[in-house]
């Protein structure tokens, strides 16, 4: 037996998983609160000791980690027009595993520039311009930046024509150049940026987040907990050497705060008939809804599916879901436990968070009458025709019925012009593995593969 | 010497993309980088372009007869984003009907247009008219 520890300092709790590379399976997994405010060091080793508890004494070959405690990795950006480098720089970020402050448009003003630093993120993306194209705005707004006397690092990545000179603007800070996010108009080139931004990350903000004092225990810290999530999408949709995939898949993350979405799919219109309008999506997409969680965020559930639809879905009337809500948004750990009414209020919340996330995440389409006759227009990725989707999250994992909770991530007759999947097969991680499997995915690709094709449950489909 | 960055496509509603293909080749061989948003394309995406790669001019083409309608209002909006003077070239089909070309044009020009050009206009006298306005040499 040879057994690997796969860490998640999460911002509430710090899940331990244990694999046994050897024979290639899941040893066990268990949690304890997350220890950020004293020392991190408490809750990991609390961690352990459960599932020590449970398995006996294990003797750990390595040991890798992810998080997302003490905020994780908070951003803000700013690029030139929305719809373009302000987009792709947010495009990036959320690719990052980065949790998006705010993305700021065209020139920052003062009143910008103190909300900066007062919200001091831990990385700011400065974007803008094609190469060759504008070089006032960056310019600008590096000038505007370096009056803030924060130490948080910047990462340039816009216009090359402009980015040494920012560079100078912004002399004595800690900064960064890579290629520009956007390089030529319309085309997306996350991923320089992306690297950077994970980089810095493992050297800089884990440190100052106290993580490190954990470094004896972890022989490498790798990456936000998000990166480990879309690794492991995507190692499952793709496969690897000696081990095949599963296919394009779209996979639901629903916590108490957010709802993240992740598809790994082109997505590009099919019928020639369709045209294809703004900025191309990357293959591998993450969206983070901020204001839909089951705990948290519940009042953004509520916010933009309606009491009426929550109370219909859970058979409960709107008048004791306003009070079950009003309880849950202010008693953030209550779980249902077998209380029937909070059960099924759960399960509408979940069912609509999931909706909501996924027809936000997913691209539409619209018909335009021209002379050649009907024509489509599709914005955003084309997911009709994904056939796997990977529901995850404690929320989620934790109740009965989540085959028929995780459906709402498929097509809607009712809102047909919402590109979702029509015809998919639903996943569940039951024993909540993904981070883990992301993080063993660096250099154990194929047992993290083989281990998640086994441990995903297909229950109820 | 850098190349001249023109943003062009197919406004409004309109699907017709070989004359847009057309004009990409034609502009790209007389030595312009050509932002080519092909067909289709709002106001404000051919803004939204110009602003970003810092474009010397934008040209618009349509043909299905309500290019009228949808370059209206177009200088104010390029004024409102900040490209102020940035030369507007439209040509193709752009009215309804057959009408007298001198008065389709001069409703253009009034409408913030540098130059407007009739049906069945070669690529080359466009080109040539943009070389003038943008004071290139040949």
């Amino acid at each position: 037996m040879k057994p690997v520890l796969l860490i998640d300092f999460g911002s509430t709790y710090t899940k331990v998983t244990a694999v046994d590379l050897e024979g290639e399976q899941l040893l066990g997994t268990a949690c304890a609160y997350t220890t950020v405010q004293t020392d991190i060091n408490i809750g990991l080793d609390n961690a352990i000791r459960l599932l020590e508890e449970k398995n006996g004494k294990l003797h750990f070959a390595e040991r890798f980690a992810c998080s997302s405690a003490a905020g994780g990795l908070r951003m803000i950006t700013s690029g030139l027009v929305p719809e373009l480098t302000a987009e792709a720089a947010k495009v990036a970020s959320l690719g990052a595993g980065a949790k998006i402050i705010k993305v700021f448009s065209f020139q920052l003003t003062e009143d910008d520039i103190e909300y900066i630093r007062t919200e001091n993120p831990d990385i700011f993306l400065l974007v803008g311009g094609t190469d060759g194209g504008n070089t006032e705005c960056i310019i600008h707004n590096a000038k505007m930046l370096s009056s803030i006397p924060n130490d948080f690092p910047i990462v340039i990545a816009g216009n090359r024509s402009a980015a040494r000179e920012c560079q100078r603007i912004l002399e004595g800070r800690e900064v960064y150049v890579c290629e520009n996010v956007m390089p030529k108009f319309g085309v997306l080139n996350a991923e320089p940026a992306q690297k950077q931004i994970q980089e810095i990350f493992l050297h800089r903000i884990i440190q100052a987040k106290g993580i490190t004092k954990a470094a004896s225990l972890v022989s490498g810290i790798l990456m936000p907990t998000p990166s480990a999530v879309m690794k492991a999408m995507q190692l499952l949709a793709e496969g690897c050497e000696g081990e095949s995939g599963i296919g394009d898949l779209i996979g639901v993350d629903v916590g108490g705060a957010t709802t993240d979405v992740y598809s790994i799919a082109e997505g590009m219109p099919e019928a020639t008939n369709t045209v294809y309008r703004g900025l191309p999506e990357p293959y591998v997409k993450r969206t983070v809804e901020g204001d839909i969680g089951m705990r948290y965020s519940i009042a953004g559930i509520v916010e933009a599916a309606g009491i009426r639809r929550i109370s219909q879905m859970s058979g409960l009337s709107v008048e004791r879901v306003e009070e079950l809500i009003d309880h849950l948004a202010v008693n953030t750990e209550a779980l249902p436990n077998g209380d029937h009414e909070l059960e099924m209020l759960d399960y509408a919340l979940a069912s609509l968070a999931i909706e909501t996330a996924v027809t936000r995440h997913a691209g539409s389409i619209e018909e335009a009458y021209t002379m050649m006759g009907l024509t489509y227009v599709q914005t955003g990725k084309d997911l009709t025709r994904v056939k796997q989707i990977v529901a995850t999250g404690g929320s989620l994992i934790n109740t009965k019925r989540t085959a028929a909770i995780a459906a709402h991530a498929m097509y809607d007759k009712m809102n047909p012009m919402s590109l979702k999947p029509k015809d998919a097969q639903i996943w569940i991680d039951r024993s909540y593995i993904l981070a883990a499997m992301g993080l063993l995915s660096e250099h154990h690709p194929q047992i993290a593969l083989r281990i998640m094709k086994k441990e995903l449950k297909k229950d109820g489909y | 010497m850098k190349k001249k960055v023109i943003v062009l496509g197919v406004i409004g509603a309109d699907v017709h993309a070989v004359g847009n293909k057309i004009l990409y080749h034609a502009f790209t061989d007389a030595g312009f980088e050509v932002i080519n948003l092909g067909v289709m394309v709002s106001q404000e995406e051919f803004i939204a372009a110009a602003i970003e790669s810092n474009a010397d001019a934008i040209v618009v083409s349509s043909l299905y007869g309500q290019g009228e309608l949808d370059c209206r209002g177009m200088r104010e909006k390029c004024d409102e984003a900040g490209l102020k003077d940035i030369p507007l070239l439209v040509g193709g089909n752009i009215v309804i009907g057959k009408q007298v070309f001198e008065e389709v044009e001069k409703r253009f020009m009034e409408m913030g247009f540098n130059a407007v050009f009739p049906p069945g206009t070669r690529p080359e006298t466009g080109i040539a008219a943009l070389k003038e306005i943008l004071l290139m040499e040949d």
